[in-house]
This record gives C-alpha cells, structure tokens and sequence, in this order.
C-alpha cells in the first residue's frame, strides 16, 4: 500500500464561481443576500412585500432557485422587479455556477441589491457559498422553537434571521417561544440580526427594511 | 442530501489522482467541517454506486469530522466549540467569534502497490 497526500477541496469547482461572483459584486458594488429557509417559510411573501414597501429606497432584483416551476418568478414579476428563474431539476440548492449564469440575465446596472432566494431546504444550501454578502435565514413560527437547536449549521453561517408569520401567534394557535429560538440562534453566532416580523400583516418589517437599507448604504 | 454531488466530484478528483500516479486506489481519507452538512453514510452509499464498474470500485472512504472552533472575545484563546455549552475552554466566557469551519478536503488516497 502506498499513501499520497492530496490536499485538495472537494467542492473547488464550487468555489471557483462563488469567488467569480464575489468578484463581480466588488466591481459592480451591488450587495447580494441568499435567503435560506425549509420550504413554505414565506421567502417569496418577504421578498414580494420587501420589494414593494422599499421600492423608492432600494432597487432589488431577484434570482429564484426552486426544484421545479416558475410560480415563485410570476410573483416576483408582479411587483415589476426584474426576476430570473432557475431550476435545478432535483437538485437540493443553488450552486454558484447557476448564480454567475443568472446574473448575466439580470439588469445589474440598475440595481442596488440581489436577493437570491435559495431552494428551500435549512441543510444542504448552507454547504454552497454563491460569492454573497451574507446568508439570511427564515424561520416561520409554524415550524417551531427548536430549529435553531436542531439545524445548528444555517443559523451559525447567517447575518440575519428573520421570524416571520409572527401573527400566528395572536390567540396562541401557534406555540412558538421567540426567545428561545433567539437564545440558540445566538449560542453559536452573537452578531445575528434577528427580525421577527410578519410579511401579511407588515409587523416587524420596518426594523428589516432599516437594516437592508443600511446594508446598501455601508457597501 | 447533496452527497450524490460530492460523491462525484471526489470520484473525479481521485480518478484524476489515480492516473497521476497509474495505481488502483484502495482507499481515501476526506475531512470536513463540523458544520458541514455531509452525512458519511450517504456519501459512502453514493461513491460506491458512482464508482462500480470503474477503478474506484470497492473503495473505503474514511470521513473525518474537524471540530468547530472558536476565538474568544475575552481572553483571544482559540478552543474547540461544544455545541451543547459553547464556552471558552480558557476563561469561560461565552463570547466569541466562530472562526470559518473547515472545508471538505481530500486528504489522502491509498494506491495498492504490487
């Protein structure tokens, strides 16, 4: 038996793209988030309500990662923000590859910020680093307290997270104790940005729009 | 859930490797980041469907988790994170910077020789 020592990333190829998009933000100073959530978080619901309640602040266009359809893309298109659909045919999540192709479909130049909105799944999305500035988690109360807990990874990597569907809570039809979903968000990540809002009702979402706003501004 | 795809990539790699060095690959060590969502047996499963028929067939892959470490804010020590009552293992404190997790590395292949 003979041994060799290799070295060598496994995802490289990956990673390649993801600094390729890095590179392209850098030139164009656009500032681009990947939204990450188990399916039915409402991503699309922020997004289309976020694109609409800033839309004489910030210039937001919208890169869609689903397995299969265009539906998330027809809402997008609805609120008039330039939107690029992307199928990955089974695939759990985005690559930076896809990234760096819809990019070039999206008029950068008139925009401010890039939203992508992940496949939804709270695991593998958080392995693939697309070149973004940062990682935005959502978390509906509907799913329960314990995710952060459970899904350590996601909440770790992430700048944000965003509780969303609050208004689930009035009456107690949802059991859902915010604080300790943001005791664990935090037990691993101090700096996370926590937002509980609701994206039907509008509650909690200027806090959101004040960071992102200060987002593009920082950049 | 991503294994398949990684299990792919790792058959090229070492595919490319094997030619390097025109020996059979036995076996491969891999490493990764405990935040890193690749289960070992899936990946396991998926390289050994990829890799029948091919000259990776009957490889062991041995996957070895790095731990997740840390740097505290308080007294700059850089420890081993426990998930369960993250501190730091100097001073205590539970501030800290989580340093990035390691990435999904091919560590190293073992050719069989004659």
């Amino acid at each position: 038996m003979k041994k060799v020592n290799v070295g060598k990333k496994i995802l490289s190829e990956n990673e390649k793209y993801a600094f390729e998009n890095v590179l392209f933000f850098r030139k164009h100073r656009k500032l681009c988030l990947n939204m990450i959530s188990s399916p039915g978080s409402g991503k699309t619901t922020i997004l289309t309500r976020t694109i609409c309640d800033l839309k004489d602040r910030i210039k937001i266009g919208v890169i869609e990662g689903d397995i299969q359809t265009d539906i998330d893309a027809e809402r997008i298109r609805l609120t008039k923000a330039p939107v690029v659909q992307i199928n990955t045919d089974g695939a759990c999540h985005l690559s930076a590859a896809q990234v760096s192709a819809a990019l070039k479909e999206l008029p950068v130049k008139d925009l401010d910020l890039i939203f992508v909105e992940n496949v939804g799944n709270l695991v593998c999305p958080s392995d693939f680093d697309l070149g973004e500035h940062g990682k935005i988690v959502v978390l509906s109360v509907a799913e329960g307290d314990d995710k952060p807990a459970k899904y350590p990874a996601i909440f770790a990597k992430s700048k944000a997270l965003l509780i969303n569907k609050i208004d689930l809570l009035e009456g107690g039809r949802v059991d859902f104790d915010i604080e300790r979903a943001k005791t664990d968000a935090r037990r691993l990540n101090k700096g996370i940005e926590i937002f509980t809002i609701s994206a039907k009702t509008g509650e909690g979402m200027n806090d959101w729009y004040d960071w992102l706003t200060q987002s593009v501004e920082k950049l | 859930m991503h294994e398949a795809m990684v299990a792919q990539s790792l058959l090229a790699t070492i595919s490319q490797e094997a030619a390097k060095h025109n020996a059979k690959p036995v076996g491969a060590r891999i490493s990764c980041g405990k935040l890193s969502a690749v289960n070992d047996e899936a990946l396991s499963f998926a390289f050994d469907a990829l890799a029948k028929d091919t000259l990776c067939e009957g490889m062991k892959l041995t996957i070895e988790q790095k731990p997740l470490q840390a740097r505290c804010r308080t007294c700059s020590e850089v420890f081993d994170v426990e998930f369960a009552k993250p501190k730091c293992s100097k001073c205590g404190s539970e501030d800290f910077d989580l340093l990035p997790d390691a990435a999904l590395v091919l560590e190293e292949i073992e050719f069989q020789t004659d």
